[in-house]
């Protein structure tokens, strides 16, 4: 406000001539730095838009997948023997009959060809061990399904999910050429067919072979050149070794007749698919091949007139899923038995160390409680505190110490709010642990500060001559404040009470100090139940090993962005709804 | 309107803290490691969806912060367990027993064991955790005790006696635990075996945690992803190489791969865990036995930690990646929860 009084020009000193060259130039000049000036302004948006815009895409796109899981639908036998033998239908009987195995029986069945040890395993490890329980939910919630043949959605495992969202490989499927004749020796398969009819296949391989030869020659010309006098012997081995490779390498690319083992560690798995049945090729000659039964076929294989060649763009060892996992995914997909849904489950279940269980209800929640308890704290004592200092206080050297120990408050690192409330509430009051009332508590010590600040702002901002009317009509000073000068200053306060309470929702430092960085699967149902709040879950999850963690980090950054908006946009509301203008 | 408000708030506010107070915990409360969360955390899983009781609630405080709450105190505020990636020193025990936590239950649920490996068909390599820190870090003390990057592209070069081959060593990623295990039991025992390291830490000591911490990236370290199939595969083809991983996968795959022999002792079964293997640490959980029977499911807790199917071999734990305890030993544990010996504090280090 100090500039807005200027003296009046002073006249008759020195004229000017608008119209001269030089003036106009300048004047020139001027527009022109203030085109730049706008230039600068409206990059400096586009350049910060552009990064929002980048971050939310990339958030966006990693968090999608979360959103979305894949379940296999199998017709379950519940066999009432089995759950419910005693036939009373007791709660307890029917919680504790053993629901993995319906499940395991009915997915296996889909499978009978797998019976060694090792092999069964790798199978139902791609069934989610939360079926079992998904089951159980859905008969102690309706018990008259006891008995009967359910379709029934079984949730996939991780891995099978991560497969299905594309994570596990690029599969590219070209139609076989010409007819093949099948011999089939337990598992082993042998395919041979006139004409060539893997040429096209083997061409690939080699190329491969090829590609390959060039990256151990670049290898070779790396090696350090030989010292002399050194002991150079196991260089020099190196060294003979790998041209060695290359050569041979390079002779197999080269002779397109002879046939190639496939070695799964380095090359494209390639997979025969016809009736059913998934083969996969061991040994690749022109005219023949030699493969494994990875699926059985619908129907004795002799003949095969129509047949495709599905390949694995990653090596099997490079991925988590392995060629018969991922065989057994895309034949029930053929089948038809593969649903994708949208995951209701992260957001109606709790915290979880598997995570196609995971979900962040419980930290949804937990945030809810524990921003319900700041704002009934802070609110109050925020605005009776500034009503007080800025209405009221008599100003002496007192308040002045206040107000600036307020402002500094506001400056305050977070984690010493944690370390107060971990003496204060939990040792001096003993209030539980991890729970959404102490973590308010904290919250509303770091938050009061700003809720200060923005209300005395909001009150010092309503016109004196409001307060004076009301005085001057004979109200008290605290008829003037409460019914005149605060409710026009109520939008302002809400405005920075939110704000605040934005501020609050990202905090996950004090927290630590206070035991709700923690690992806790039930939901709260009381702000004395632990629990945990939306950034810290976002923090733990983002720390585990397991990659489909990553995607339910992204999406619960999108669930904590949205509760943001949420609040920000009520407060644009309230400000738009109740906001005065003298 | 404000008065009201006020007065409503200050009324469920204080309902709120008096109903906490009131209630007795009827929920387990771990705290502890980071090493060990992840196994605790599916122990607690596994316990809330079978055993009956609430999911106990797991904290990540570290292993000091941890020891520090549990020897606290016996009552519903104080954990009724800790995890440990290290046994419980004597000075906590005493601070435990002088509290009143007199009677703990010892369980040593796994191991955390690095190793380094390379193919069955090179000759057998005896390094130190010297050479080890020497040819994996960034930036290595130079002839005259200033760190400089890293020279040495050849094993001889390190050390005449070792072979002259070039140094190539595959591991894990960034974000992997087996990585911070790298640097917490290979690299930084390794850099306190070197004399000018040990004057750096001395004078600075964050010049020396930041040399730990960082490993070259000038490719003779090459992080070899997710998988540590790969890893095995690789150094199949590749005898001149050598592979990081968790002692587990070394035993899984000991048709084709050995160990290193580091600081003189070979990685087996037997040397982790006689802790004569350098590069490995026992894991530790503690469960206050006066909270048995007080806090619902505690001692459910301790059994299914030691039961077969979680630490067995081929157990869930070891699919999270636990080195399980050789079943005579678990056997053992498994008799001390059952009868809730306590410990004794014989043998603990200082």
């Amino acid at each position: 406000m100090t500039d807005t009084s200027m003296a009046p020009p002073e006249t008759g000193l020195r004229t000017f001539d608008y119209g001269s060259d030089e003036a106009q130039a300048r004047v020139k000049r001027r527009y022109k730095a203030e085109a730049r000036f706008r230039l600068y302004g409206l990059l400096a948006v586009l350049f910060a838009g552009a990064f929002v815009f980048v971050l939310l895409a990339d958030i966006v796109r990693k968090g999608m997948p979360a959103f979305f899981e894949h379940r296999v639908v199998l017709t379950l036998d519940l066999d009432a023997s089995l759950i419910d033998p005693t036939g009373r239908r007791e709660i307890d009987v029917l919680r504790n009959a053993d629901y993995n195995k319906i499940v395991m029986d009915a997915w296996r069945a889909n499978f009978p060809e797998v019976t060694q040890r090792a092999e069964r395993r790798r199978l139902e490890a791609l069934v989610s061990s939360g079926a079992a329980d998904d089951l159980r939910t859905a008969i102690l919630r309706d018990p008259a399904l006891i008995g009967q043949k359910v379709r029934f959605p079984v949730l996939l495992s991780d891995d099978a999910d991560l497969h299905f969202k594309g994570l596990s490989t690029r599969i590219s499927s070209v139609p076989g050429a010409g007819a093949l004749d099948v011999k089939v020796n337990g598992r082993q398969v042998e395919l041979t067919g006139s004409g060539q009819p893997f040429a096209a296949i083997l061409a690939d391989v080699k190329s491969g072979l090829a590609q390959e030869a060039e990256r151990v020659g670049a290898e070779l010309a790396r090696l350090p050149a030989s010292q002399q006098g050194g002991n150079n012997a196991a260089l020099d081995a190196k060294r003979a070794e790998l041209t060695q490779r290359v050569a041979d390498l390079r002779r197999r690319a080269g002779d397109a007749a002879s046939a190639e083992a496939i070695d799964f560690s380095a090359m494209p798995s390639r997979i025969v698919r016809a009736e059913g049945a998934s083969i996969r090729l061991q040994e690749i000659g022109p005219g023949s091949a030699k493969g494994f039964l990875l699926v059985a076929p619908q129907r004795e294989l002799s003949r095969l007139d129509s047949w495709m060649v599905a390949t694995f763009a990653t090596p099997e060892s490079n991925r988590k899923a392995s060629d018969a996992d991922i065989s057994w995914l895309e034949t029930l997909k053929a089948r038809g038995l593969i649903e994708k849904a949208f995951a209701t489950r992260f957001f109606t279940s709790g915290d979880s160390r598997e995570p196609e269980q995971a979900g962040i209800r419980g930290a949804l929640i937990g945030s809810a409680l524990t921003l319900l308890v700041t704002l009934i704290v802070c609110l109050p004592l925020g605005v009776g505190a500034a009503v007080y200092l800025e209405e009221f206080a008599p100003k002496n050297r007192f308040t002045d110490i206040l107000e600036v120990n307020i402002n500094n408050l506001a400056a305050v690192p977070s984690i010493v709010f944690g370390l107060l409330g971990l003496a204060m509430f939990l040792n001096f009051f003993g209030l539980p642990r991890s729970a959404p009332l102490v973590g308010g508590l904290v919250l509303a010590l770091l938050v009061l500060p700003t809720i200060i600040i923005a209300s005395r702002a909001a009150l010092k901002a309503v016109p004196p001559s409001i307060k004076e009317a009301a005085l001057g009509v004979g109200a008290s000073h605290q008829q003037a404040i409460f019914h005149h000068v605060l409710p026009l200053a109520m939008p302002g306060i809400m405005t920075g009470t939110i704000i605040g309470m934005a501020h609050a929702l990202g905090e996950t430092a004090p927290l630590l100090m206070i035991g709700m960085v923690a690992f806790i699967v039930d939901i709260p149902q009381a702000i004395t139940d632990p629990g945990t709040v939306l950034p810290v879950q976002i923090y733990l999850w983002s720390d585990l090993p397991e990659v489909a963690f990553q995607a339910k980090t992204a999406g619960a950054i999108m669930v904590l962005l949205g509760f943001l908006f949420v609040m920000n946009g009520a407060a644009i509301l309230l400000r738009r709804r109740f906001e005065r203008r003298w | 309107m404000g008065s009201k408000f006020l007065g409503v708030s200050v009324i469920a506010l204080a309902m709120a803290v008096s109903a906490g107070v009131a209630s007795a915990r009827d929920q387990i409360r771990i705290v502890g490691s980071s090493t060990v969360y992840p196994f605790t955390t599916a122990v607690a899983e596994q316990l809330g969806k079978t055993g009956g009781v609430k999911t106990p609630v797991v904290e990540s405080t570290g292993t000091g912060g941890g020891m520090k709450m549990f020897c606290d105190g016996v009552g519903v505020n104080f954990p009724d367990a800790t995890n440990a990636s290290r046994r419980m020193k004597i000075g906590e025990f005493e601070t435990c027993q002088k509290n009143g936590v007199k009677d703990i239950i010892e369980l040593m649920i796994g191991y955390d064991g690095l190793t380094l490996s390379h193919s069955k068909k090179s000759a057998p390599t005896k390094l130190t955790r010297a050479q080890i820190f020497l040819a994996l870090a960034k930036n290595v003390p130079g002839p005259d005790g200033k760190l400089i990057p890293n020279p040495y592209k050849t094993w001889n070069q390190i050390d005449p006696s070792l072979p002259n081959k070039p140094i190539e060593i595959l591991g894990p990623p960034p974000t992997s635990g087996t990585r911070d295990s790298l640097h917490e039991l290979m690299m930084e025992p390794g850099a306190e075996q070197i004399p000018a390291m040990k004057a750096l830490k001395a004078s600075d000591r964050k010049a020396f945690d930041a040399a730990w911490k960082t490993i070259r990236e000038d490719g003779a370290y090459v992080e070899a992803g997710e998988n540590d199939n790969v890893i095995v595969q690789k150094l199949e083809a590749n005898p001149n190489a050598y592979g990081v991983f968790g002692f587990s996968f070394l035993e899984e795959n000991a048709a084709k791969i050995q160990g290193v022999t580091v600081d003189g002792v070979v990685p087996e079964m037997d040397t982790i865990s006689a802790l004569k293997y350098g590069p490995s640490r026992e894991m530790f959980v503690y469960v206050k036995k006066a909270h048995v029977g007080v806090v619902p499911g505690l001692d459910k807790f301790a059994q299914e930690y030691v039961s077969d199917r979680a630490a067995g071999d081929g157990g869930y734990l070891e699919k999270k990646g636990l080195v399980p305890v050789p079943k005579a030993k678990r056997d053992e544990a498994k008799a001390n929860v059952a009868a809730l010996k306590a410990m004794t504090g014989e043998g603990l280090p200082k």
